[in-house]
């Protein structure tokens, strides 16, 4: 039983919790203002905003989603709004609204919607509104008109009546310049009446017992249930939907356990189900990586990094996972934990064991993500190339870590994805860098040797010769981003 | 758009085709495809899945009960493979089935059995074994033939275009009602209601006055749905009719990738001579068309290829010859441009080449060879009201053309890795059906006695505006204010014998018949006016609603004359027929006068490429475009910028992928990319060139559809220029689309890799191909 509140309306649904949202608005509720176009997270015609209540209680922060890759489970105890929840009365529009009719930002109108959502969820967001933030909001948008230019004419009207919302608790003022309806300050006071029964639920009624949820029911849960786990859901809803709907699912999206980035000493530890979104505004990270941006930027659109999880990338296992290729490099572990709640640590780069196929057993889940913090001396950087360079899957991604001292490379890990049929730490040619000098030289022998532990295959993103030549390519640009080599150098 | 959709659309109140409410006892049906390109169809076994849950119906194409046939030009197309199959994807069964789920959890259980053939995917392969779709046809003026040895420089090549998918964000879908005569009314979503309309009576063995189709409006077409929306328009009437039941029937992204056809890809022979000044003297072209397992629009599409062949120069001697070659893709078919962006590929291409040997700009030749009033075209229409040189030269100098070429070269000469391109893009695109007889169009009026207005004509609205522009038609003949205006769903009971809204024609012929029909209303008023008011009729007029009597208002306004029209049993309704006149054209002789006017602009693009990485950006796009009297700037701006960004996608990003199985590989968003908003060029500079328009246009305003595309082209030329900056020496191929695997590769040609083996996984057991450059 999912229980939330779809625009001002409560739900409560024992509809699948593996089936999606998009469908149970679409079909179950007959708000048609939701559009399906692709069913993959890569249009956005479905978008819609989930609310989910802060740590404090008092503020819902809002988020757009692909419907069409969300959960319906994961909808439980948030506040799901679709165009119908924003709009005003009969003939009168939002301003976001406005601004889009204003700049003929729609022409056949059937992804309007999507982009509607995106810029209102960059409304309610708490971030400032900048120019370059508000083209991110729509950046999981396609518009096949390809009105783009009124589209950006829109959010450029729309970021400058932003600059004036006041920096916190900005609902009030979001509300009497109409970008919400006024019901929206009730929904903090709504979903916390539901995360009190939620906890009333699963505590029976105590107030001193544990609240999480999994341990207790995992522990009796036959060992095929972990198969089951659903992260952000933003592949396997694209790949099994019909599987999805038909198994009972164990959502890890919420469990706020399974969540947060800490930082002990050098070790930054991370919830499994942390979203890339997280990862992109944690003063941890960015700490450690202050290019993290740059990296996030390519990896997939707003909406879906406000999903995927960063565990979820890992067993997916596709050879090309982005973030799986970043935390290679940073010689990342892993915690398994099985139904009987048996822990133990693994080496991210361990856990592939040929196509698709993990080397964990069928009941362990991560939980944990930990790596050893770069030192402010060593360089780091990820690249990825891809057919379009934003929302696209990579033709080759690779992500360097170097310890240089005294111009000597003392350690070196690189990793590489689209290259072969995991995503692959680049052992030999690690090993080839490390007691050399920094130099063109040693950079050619490291693209030499990284050609002789590679095994790409022609497919739709690229010929073998290719993605050869891509990652010779990247490996250079490895030297290039961090500073070792400079332009008069190659 | 209608004047109000925007409205509609951006609080998601828009009515598209699934939307509908779904009416009880509705069947949802899913379509069993052909696995494989080329076989003989052995069975078809339904025994399985008639035992699912659900399942209510499977037909083939023995429970048609008319023809099974939907071939538009060439009757070569069954609705379902009867025989063998020509395609993969090719429907071959309908599962009918009390919900979506239960229909397509069925399609697994049909059991097909296929005898496999030899398949063709290359059109010149094709047209090696004399597979084609249609006989070739050949375009002449003058003798290229006899012209080469007057030639100074004479070069010859090869250009390639690939296919593009559509990719409207609404997928194909019908929904068909049973009706109580006996026949079906459906909810389509096409471009061509009558085409929906004809097969489907067709194919059900029904008057097409036992077929409605209604459409109220699509979430995109770009020709996608002109012809290929029939199929599941008749489908789901099929369904309706053998079942008795409401029947709905929407494709998924997947299958409607796998199942439609695209852009035609072609592959095309050039040769051009040019005396020593540079004026193109000669030029020859043989086209191979990738028409697909049926004929559907090719051969059209292949006419207007030959029709575009030389863009916007003037060429004395030409001889032009295209092949339509039948392969085993799914048909492919109109998509905006529909044909005349393949042929202006190479003829571009042509010039690039003698430029690149000779050591001169492209510019230097483009500009030269510009045509002229009174110039002809290979088909023998004169260049009339002709824009070329003002286009091009506006564009040159509003944006500067020796100052961006400067830049352009200032910094390749600054940067090693990062260099830049540039390319200018003229363009001349003919407007009208080149199947003459298309090019008429109705319009029904209705005013009712409060004074609202209702128009229907058969355009269909997918974004294009047409909507708004016909009621803008309305308004402005009448004199009234447009919120008066609604303009109806199309409807074949309402509009007959409709032409497709395609070919840019959609706003001059359904606005023409809509001036038409309110000029007779208004006449019909204001005579009635003159008697009423014993008045002049000459000096009457409709302004703002209200009655002017020799610029003076008279006694009457709008609401009042037409509650007085009513009473004195004066007819407030009017059906009004267009025809665009002085249009002929001999498709034997391949001559003729076939186009209303011409479109003309330019484009300069400028590119950036990080030549490490193979990645780029369209920095800049800047037009100058000829709309004629815009009856709407800010739509048509709508149509310029979206239709450039579609056709830099086209020369870009979009590579349509098909395995030697003729099976595609980029069969969904995750691998086939479209532009993104930060694919869109940062700078796109639209400019209204000052031109008079065209009496055959509606209301002076030029057709602005299609030709936007055609710029689209620069992008590649000045990506091409940016390697070439890098590399010059690099022999790139002329071959579009100039993905960054392209790039990459032309940048560093030396790359040898000392390849190791290929892993292998069943996913990738079967070969893959791109169409990469090697």
């Amino acid at each position: 039983m999912s229980q939330f509140y779809l625009n001002n309306q409560l739900i409560r649904t024992d509809q699948p919790a593996g089936s999606t949202l998009l469908d149970f608005v679409r079909y179950n509720q007959h708000l048609k203002g939701t559009k399906i176009g692709c069913r993959e997270g890569d249009c956005g015609a479905c978008t819609v905003l989930v609310g989910e209540l802060d740590a404090t209680g008092q503020v819902v922060q809002y988020q757009s989603m692909t419907s069409c890759l969300t959960p319906l489970g994961n909808a439980h105890g948030k506040h799901v709004v679709t165009v119908e929840g924003i709009n005003a009365a009969r003939g009168s529009l939002t301003p976001v609204q406005q601004a889009i009719v204003q700049e003929g930002g729609s022409q056949c109108g059937f992804c309007t919607v999507g982009f509607v959502m995106s810029l209102t969820g960059h409304a309610l967001s708490s971030q400032p509104s900048t120019a370059a933030s508000v083209l991110a909001s729509i950046d999981g948008n396609i518009c096949r008109c390809t009105g783009y230019k009124s589209l950006e004419r829109a959010a450029a009207h729309l970021q400058q009546q932003l600059e004036q919302r006041p920096a916190t608790e900005a609902l009030p003022w979001l509300a009497e310049q109409g970008f919400v309806p006024q019901y929206f300050a009730d929904m903090p006071g709504k979903l916390q009446t539901l995360r009190s029964a939620d906890t009333a639920a699963a505590t029976g009624g105590s107030e001193t017992a544990d609240p999480l949820p999994t341990a207790a029911t995992s522990l009796d849960a036959p060992a095929a249930a972990r198969a089951r786990i659903l992260g952000g859901g933003t592949d396997l809803l694209v790949q099994q939907p019909e599987k999805l709907r038909a198994t009972d699912v164990e959502l890890v999206y919420d469990q706020s356990h399974l969540r947060g980035i800490r930082r002990e000493g050098t070790t930054i530890t991370l919830g499994a189900a942390t979203t890339a979104q997280q990862l992109l505004e944690s003063e941890v990270m960015l700490a450690v990586l202050p290019q993290l941006p740059r990296f996030l930027k390519l990896v997939s659109s707003t909406p879906i990094r406000q999903m995927g999880t960063v565990a979820g990338n890992f067993i997916n296992a596709s050879p090309i996972g982005d973030l799986t290729i970043l935390f290679l490099a940073l010689d990342a572990e892993i915690e398994l934990e099985t139904a009987a709640a048996h822990r133990r640590w693994m080496p991210l780069a361990e856990l592939y064991a040929g196509y698709k196929q993990l080397t964990k057993t069928a009941d362990e889940q991560v939980t944990a993500i930990r790596f050893e913090a770069p030192a402010a001396t060593d360089a780091f950087n990820f690249e990825k190339v891809s057919k379009r360079t934003h929302l696209d899957i990579a033709s080759v991604n690779t992500a360097a870590w170097l310890r240089v001292e005294n111009g000597v490379i003392r350690e070196a890990r690189l990793s590489a994805g689209g290259v072969g049929p995991i995503p692959l730490v680049l052992r030999q040619t690690s090993v080839a860098l490390v007691g050399r000098p920094v130099s063109v030289e040693t950079l050619r022998l490291a693209q030499q040797a990284a050609q002789q532990e590679i095994s790409p295959i022609s497919d739709v993103r690229g010929t073998e010769q290719y993605k050869r030549l891509l990652l010779h390519q990247l490996l250079e640009v490895h030297f290039v981003e961090t500073g070792l080599l400079t332009k008069e150098q190659l | 758009m209608n004047h109000l959709d925007p409205i509609r659309h951006v609080r998601g109140e828009s009515q598209y085709l699934d939307d509908v409410p779904v009416q009880h006892g509705t069947l949802y049906a899913a379509v069993v495809e052909s696995p494989v390109a080329h076989g003989k169809l052995l069975t078809v076994d339904a025994t399985a899945a008639l035992e699912l849950p659900g399942v209510v119906h499977v037909l083939t194409a023995r429970d048609i009960p008319g023809e099974n046939q939907i071939g538009g030009i060439v009757p070569d197309e069954p609705l379902l493979a009867e025989g063998h199959v020509h395609f993969r994807g090719q429907p071959v069964a309908l599962v009918l089935a009390e919900t979506e789920h239960a229909a397509h959890a069925a399609l697994a259980h049909v059991r097909v059995e296929i005898a496999p053939l030899p398949i063709i995917t290359d059109p010149r392969v094709a047209a090696a074994q004399g597979e084609l779709l249609v006989p070739p046809r050949t375009f002449r003026i003058g003798d290229s033939e006899e012209a080469w040895a007057g030639c100074a420089h004479v070069f010859e090549g090869v250009a390639e275009s690939g296919g593009q998918e559509h990719l409207y964000i609404e997928t194909q879908g019908a929904y068909a009602f049973p009706t109580e005569m006996g026949g079906v009314r459906i909810i389509s979503s096409t471009q061509g209601p009558t085409a929906v309309q004809r097969h489907t009576a067709h194919v059900l063995g029904l008057g097409m006055h036992q077929v409605e189709v209604d459409v109220t409006r699509l979430g995109g077409g770009f020709g996608g749905k002109e012809d290929q929306a029939t199929p599941w328009g008749a489908l789901a009437a099929l369904g309706a009719f053998v079942a008795r039941r409401p029947v709905k029937l929407v494709l998924d992204r997947m299958a409607d990738m796998r199942m439609t056809g695209k852009r035609h890809p072609y592959s095309s022979d050039f040769k051009i001579g040019l005396s020593a000044d540079l004026k193109i003297v000669a030029y020859e072209v043989t086209f191979y068309q990738n028409g697909g397992a049926a004929a559907d629009l090719s051969p059209a599409v292949m006419e207007r290829t030959l029709f575009h062949s030389t863009n916007t120069y003037f060429i004395p001697n030409v001889t032009a010859t295209a092949y339509s070659c039948r392969t085993h893709l799914p048909p492919n078919t109109a998509f905006r441009g529909f044909g005349g962006p393949q042929g202006m590929f190479v003829i571009e291409s042509a010039i690039a080449s003698a430029a690149e040997r000779l050591g001169v700009p492209a510019t230097e030749i483009q500009r030269r060879n510009l045509l002229r009033e009174g110039d002809l075209f290979p088909y023998r229409q004169p260049a009339e009201g002709c824009h070329a040189e003002q286009a091009w030269d506006t564009a040159a100098e509003l944006f500067d053309l020796p100052a961006r070429r400067r830049e352009v070269d200032e910094f390749n000469r600054t940067h090693r890795w990062q260099k830049k391109g540039l390319a200018v893009m003229p363009i001349c695109f003919g407007i009208s059906f080149t199947k003459t007889a298309m090019n008429q169009a109705r319009a029904l009026v209705h005013i009712y006695t409060d004074g609202s207005v209702g128009v229907s004509t058969g355009a269909v609205e997918m974004g294009q505006g047409v909507n708004t522009k016909i009621a803008q038609v309305a308004a402005r003949t009448l004199g009234i204010s447009v919120d008066r205006i609604k303009v109806e769903s199309t409807n074949t009971t309402r509009v007959a014998n409709t032409s497709p809204s395609a070919a840019s024609a959609t706003a001059d012929l359904n606005g023409k018949a809509t001036e038409l029909a309110c000029l007779a209303l208004r006449e019909r008023l204001l005579q009635l006016a003159s008697t009423e008011l014993s008045m002049d009729y000459e000096g009457l007029h409709i302004e703002n609603e209200q009655v002017l009597a020799a610029g003076k208002p008279a006694n009457t306004s709008w609401e009042k004359l037409v509650s007085a029209a009513y009473w004195q049993r004066v007819s407030l309704s009017e059906n009004a027929h267009h025809a665009t006149p002085d249009l002929h054209f001999d498709a034997t002789t391949n001559q003729g006068y076939p186009f209303a006017y011409h479109v003309y602009g330019t484009a300069l693009t400028t590119v950036q490429v990080d030549c490490r990485r193979g990645t780029y950006e369209v920095q800049a796009v800047q037009i100058a475009h000829d709309f004629g009297q815009s009856l709407n700037p800010a739509v048509d701006r709508g149509q310029i910028e979206g239709g450039a960004v579609q056709g830099i996608g086209w020369m870009t990003l979009e590579e349509l992928v098909y395995n030697e199985e003729g099976r595609l590989l980029s069969n969904s968003l995750n691998a086939y990319k479209i532009p993104d908003l930060y694919a869109a060029p940062k700078v796109l500079d639209v400019h209204f060139l000052d031109t008079p328009g065209h009496s055959r246009a509606v209301m002076r305003s030029k057709a602005v559809g299609e030709p936007p595309l055609m710029y689209g082209i620069g992008a590649y030329f000045a990506l091409r220029d940016a390697v070439r900056a890098f590399n010059p020496d690099s022999t790139i191929s002329f071959s579009a689309p100039m993905t960054p695997e392209k790039v990459l590769v032309n940048l560093h040609p030396e790359f040898t890799p000392t390849p190791s083996d290929a892993w292998n996984s069943p996913a990738h057991s079967t070969s893959a191909t791109t169409s990469a450059a090697s």
